[in-house]
């Protein structure tokens, strides 16, 4: 693949900045030359064009969720509406400092404390923090909250958080980052979490558990009233990683469920887009034992005017450098608003009906290690032990009849894991395709299974060598002297 | 409901497939006390005019946008040229999910290898990662990976850090056990390094400071010892002010926003790290590497994962799993946009109003500089009288100055820090002059 | 390949080489080959005492990490430094030249608890 760094270079770009209308000493007056660079950055001058055509050519190489279904359990690959993108883009949303005042950023206020409300009223949570910008940043941040929590009340014995077999790699590594050690729980047979492995775990040593609801392996857990009760009982507080949101979106609520904290995927269940990457954003909703350790400065009402209020003593601190990811949050709020709660509720219906219509169908052809109804995912072991081929050979298969490959190898407690989920946005046509696809592919592992070894064939590269890449990393081109 | 694609057919069609008749009937795995006790928003659906109509309406009373904006502290209200807006509209860019699949997702991590090669020559640096949430919690993540390679649980930061970025870094310290002790501030801005405590993790700067002024990095190595030299950068500023690796930095971070990316009230950001090569392992946040494909073509893939969250679990060296990539791909393509050259001439017309301002206030009876050291495009002017009541007749003339009470925490009770960037025009400059001149 | 049955095992998939108060420790072919192609190892420091059921060095591949466990107490003598340029060598010749570490150990009646190589191929088989 061409970088910038390969293109013809040494273009004029001039032309995007003005000349200097105060009189311009040059540099060498105004600031010490012991401070200044001897050389430039070694950055290519390219023409427009010519940064059009690269980055266009680049974009052709990426697969996004307009190109097809994108299966990836946990994720909420829905479709990313529109309207989002052009309000993000208004200059009157666009163009606003952080540090503007109160007084100069009402509209951006306003809509932070509405939209902090509406996902009060999801989760059934009485405080809500949108500094929190992604998932894990949310579970950091519930983290820091339980820390907080039971430094107040001298419970300094508290060090340890459970979590089930299956959680998801961000948890176990949050809760670490904020100085506690994590105890496994197993799940049961039946893909919930054992209570009586629970029970034996809990005792003063414990701070609380973290829980994904449904679970990765896309199941309710059942007892989750027991679960919590226990939790609570035991003097620990409890977490719900709400990446699996879209699952019952307008039907339960964590709060009602025993959650102490659940944090938001603004950027999976609320439709904002995920950029390759991130910008995300995780925005938390506390119980009230927790609410006067919400991170600083938080968003409040006066009469007809918002504010930003520090005089939270109790707080954490601030995880954030302002408020969140203001733009994404708008997305979500604008999301909420066409929807309204009807639409949730259709939301999370299509969601667990096209997920439990696939799971039906593919069962006959993959192994359902948990056969049960599931809610808005489902994990498939892509291949037996012996075969000649194995969940990744199938997923680079997939490649080639033009679909994105689901979740592999996770959650880490099924073999071959192959995690699907094809959220509400996906039509009928395209999920009959998309089964059909690996049903075909499923016939190849039997009678060709070379194919399969050697896929994708048919994607803008091969196979990729990542050995090789972890052996020897190369993070950075190698630039020349004389390469500016 | 038209992101919804399901007709009553298919619905009805799909759910006999399942042998159910209702759709509510794949529910009743909820507890009923938990799906009882459910109280819904009290939110009717609304069309995408009325929506669009609502928050276009209240994105008017961000009276802050059409204003001129003298703010800073790590947030610039700089140019965006249209190619990057342009190249983040294209679905392919922003719809896609991180690059788990490399085979299909070359446009993410090939714009991910020119970020990092972008970072590490603009820093002066070996390697960086492809982006964090924001510069504080780049600085936070510095100082753990600072504290996973020293183990001393101290570090010594300059008290004259952004205000934010130091309430980050204290809440991140406080999590994990690591004491912060502050270095002071010379009459000139510069932090004061004549006592630099042996016993730390990591020593911290920025450069340009909280104040605008740029610190002297030279000699700044050999005072550290064994610890670890973080300096938070502008990196805007690297267009013209020698970077910190040149120096000897062992990490440097910065926020990102002044590079392509618009204030958006303070999110997203863009979370800047970089460092020496001998640190990959301890290095947080995901990577783009070169590497070849099954037919021998070049292609990229995400490299180093075992540090990752998601292989290592509760050992990773950050938790870290979604990032800031498509604020990386804006700085890149805002880069690539301006080249050298023009990255150099935004640079020198920043300083060069900063400058003209800076003395024109200078030279107002009762306004001074506050400090002597030298900077780029922020500085701070200690001002006569009452400096809210200033502060206010600012504002009230239509012109953005941040409150003087944001200087309160370094001690400074009478002063103002103002920011100028290259889309403030002289008759702006002009105005806030005579703005102040008028309101004494 | 063959598990050498002058070797003894671990049910952590190492093997353990004793030459008098020495333990020669590397991980199995089972495990090299669950882990997939071994693109790094983090070796201990020589001098480091190690304790039964400590972490000794982390292998890693390209999607897993793999830790290596101290089978007893004692104290790090050697270290398999040419794995540093070479941690393939781990997959090729898990058994020789892949060897991790040397420890020296005090109490002979560690290696009691061991398996032997029929109880370790047992042990595999029963996966």
């Amino acid at each position: 693949m061409t970088t910038i760094f390969d293109l013809p270079r040494g273009a004029e770009t001039g032309g995007l900045f003005p000349d200097p209308d105060v009189p311009a000493a040059g540099i060498d007056g105004l600031i010490d030359r012991t401070l200044l660079r001897s050389d430039p950055p070694r950055i290519p001058n390219l023409s427009e064009p010519a940064v059009m055509r690269h980055y266009t050519a680049l974009s052709k190489l990426n697969y996004g969720v307009e190109d097809g279904i994108y299966p990836l359990g946990s994720c909420t690959m829905k479709y990313n509406p529109k309207l989002h993108e052009d309000l993000a883009r208004l200059p009157g949303w666009a163009n606003v400092h952080p540090l503007a005042g109160p007084r100069s950023a009402q509209g951006a206020l306003a809509f932070l404390h509405r939209l902090s409300a509406l996902l009060g009223g999801i989760a059934g949570l009485p405080g809500v923090s949108l500094q929190p910008v992604a998932g894990a940043h949310g579970e950091l941040t519930g983290m820091f909250l339980f820390k907080k929590h039971f430094e107040e009340r001298g419970e300094l014995a508290r060090r340890r958080i459970l979590l089930p077999d299956s959680a998801h790699g961000t948890n176990p590594a949050s809760a670490a980052t904020a100085g506690f050690t994590v105890t496994e729980i197993a799940s049961n047979e039946a893909g919930m979490i054992d209570l009586e492995s629970l029970e034996n775990e809990l005792d003063e040593t414990v701070a609380g558990i973290m829980l994904t609801v449904p679970n990765t392996l896309g199941i309710f857990e059942e007892r989750i009233l027991e679960v919590t009760e226990k939790v609570h009982a035991a003097g620990g507080l409890c977490y719900f990683d709400g990446a699996n949101l879209n699952a019952f979106l307008g039907r339960a609520r964590p709060g009602d469920m025993g959650a102490d904290v659940f944090h938001f995927n603004l950027h999976k269940t609320l439709s904002a887009p995920h950029g390759g990457g991130g910008p995300g954003a995780g925005p938390i909703a506390v119980s009230e034992p927790l609410v006067d350790h919400l991170p600083v400065p938080r968003i409040e009402r006066e009469g007809e005017a918002y504010t930003l209020s520090w005089d939270h003593p109790r707080s954490v601190g601030s995880v954030h450098s302002f408020y969140g990811n203001v733009l994404v949050a708008l997305k979500a709020y604008a999301y909420l608003l066409q929807l309204g709660d009807d639409g949730l509720r259709a939301v999370s219906g299509d969601a667990v009906l096209n997920a439990n219509y696939l799971q039906e169908r593919l069962k006959r052809t993959y192994r359902l290690p948990y056969d049960r109804r599931c809610k808005h995912e489902f994990v498939l072991s892509g291949t037996d032990p012996g075969e000649a081929v194995n969940t990744l050979d199938i997923a680079k298969r997939l490649i080639d009849y033009g679909f994105h490959p689901p979740t592999i190898y996770f959650p880490l407690i099924v073999r071959e894991a192959l995690m699907i989920e094809p959220t509400e946005t996906e039509g009928k046509d395209g999920l009959d395709r998309f089964a059909e696809a690996l049903e075909r592919i499923a016939s190849e592992a039997r009678e060709q299974p070379q194919l399969l070894h050697e896929a994708p064939h048919r994607a803008p590269v091969r196979r990729l060598d990542q050995t090789a890449a972890a052996r020897n990393p190369v993070l950075t081109h190698p630039l020349d002297e004389g390469d500016a | 409901m038209r992101y919804l694609p399901h007709s009553a057919a298919d619905r009805r069609a799909m759910l006999a497939s399942i042998g159910l008749s209702s759709v509510d009937e794949l529910f009743s795995d909820i507890p009923r006390a938990v799906t009882d006790a459910f109280r819904p928003l009290g939110l009717s659906p609304r069309s995408e005019q009325e929506v669009f109509a609502e928050l276009t309406e209240l994105a008017q009373r961000n009276g802050a946008a059409g204003t001129a904006c003298f703010l800073g502290g790590g947030i610039y209200d700089h140019y965006v040229p249209s190619v990057v807006g342009h190249v983040l509209s294209r679905s392919e860019f922003y719809t896609a999910y991180t690059p788990y699949q490399p085979e299909v997702s070359q446009g993410t991590l090939t714009a991910m290898f020119e970020f990092q090669t972008l970072i590490a020559e603009l820093t002066g640096m070996e390697i960086a990662n492809a982006s964090l949430y924001d510069g504080a919690t780049a600085l936070a993540e510095a100082a753990l990976m600072a504290e996973r390679l020293k183990h001393r649980g101290r570090i010594a930061v300059a008290r004259s850090l952004f205000a934010n970025v130091r309430r980050v870094l204290d809440t991140y310290c406080w999590a994990g056990g690591i004491e912060v002790v502050e270095l002071p501030y010379l009459p000139s801005g510069r932090c004061d390094l004549s006592h630099v405590p042996g016993d730390v993790s990591a020593i911290v700067l920025q450069s340009p400071n909280a104040f605008g002024v740029i610190e002297a990095l030279e000699g700044v190595k050999e005072r550290v010892g064994d610890a670890l030299w973080i300096v938070s950068v502008h990196p805007l500023s690297l267009g013209i002010l020698a970077p910190p690796g040149a120096f000897g930095a062992d990490a440097v971070v910065g926020e990102g926003q002044p590079l392509g990316l618009t204030m958006s009230f303070g999110g997203p950001l863009l979370g800047l790290f970089a460092t020496r090569a001998a640190y990959l392992r301890q290095m947080p946040g995901r990577v783009s590497g070169r590497t070849v494909d099954a037919a021998g073509n070049v292609g990229y893939t995400m490299a180093a994962q075992t540090r990752e969250q998601h292989i290592r679990r509760e050992r990773a060296t950050s938790n870290v799993c979604t990032n800031s990539a498509l604020c990386a791909l804006a700085a890149t393509v805002y880069l690539a946009a301006v080249g050298a050259g023009g990255l150099r001439r935004v640079a020198e017309l920043n300083a060069e109003k900063a400058h003209y301002l800076a003395g024109r206030i200078a030279a107002i009876d009762g306004f001074d500089m506050a400090f002597s050291g030298p900077f780029f495009n922020e500085f701070v002017v200690r001002v006569p009288g009452d400096p809210a009541e200033l502060h206010r007749k600012v504002l009230d003339a239509g012109i953005l100055v941040e409150s003087p009470d944001s200087l309160r925490p370094y001690g400074l009770d009478d002063a103002l820090r103002i920011a100028v960037t290259e889309k403030r025009t002289r008759a702006e400059l002009d105005r806030l002059v005579d703005a102040l001149r008028g309101a004494t | 390949m063959a598990y050498p049955s002058e070797y003894r095992y671990t049910k952590d998939h190492e093997w353990v080489s004793i030459d008098g108060d020495r333990a020669r420790i590397g991980i199995t072919d089972h495990a090299q080959s669950e882990l997939g192609d071994i693109v790094f190892v983090e070796l201990p420091a020589v001098g480091n005492a190690v304790h039964a059921g400590e972490i000794l060095a982390t292998v890693e591949s390209v999607k897993a990490v793999g830790d290596v466990f101290a089978p007893f107490d004692g104290t790090v003598v050697e270290v398999n430094e040419d794995l540093d340029s070479s941690p393939e060598t781990i997959n090729s010749a898990p058994h020789d030249e892949g060897w991790i570490a040397v420890i020296e150990f005090s109490d002979p009646s560690a290696i009691e608890g061991l398996l032997d190589a029929e109880g370790y191929k047992k042990l595999i088989a029963e996966g």
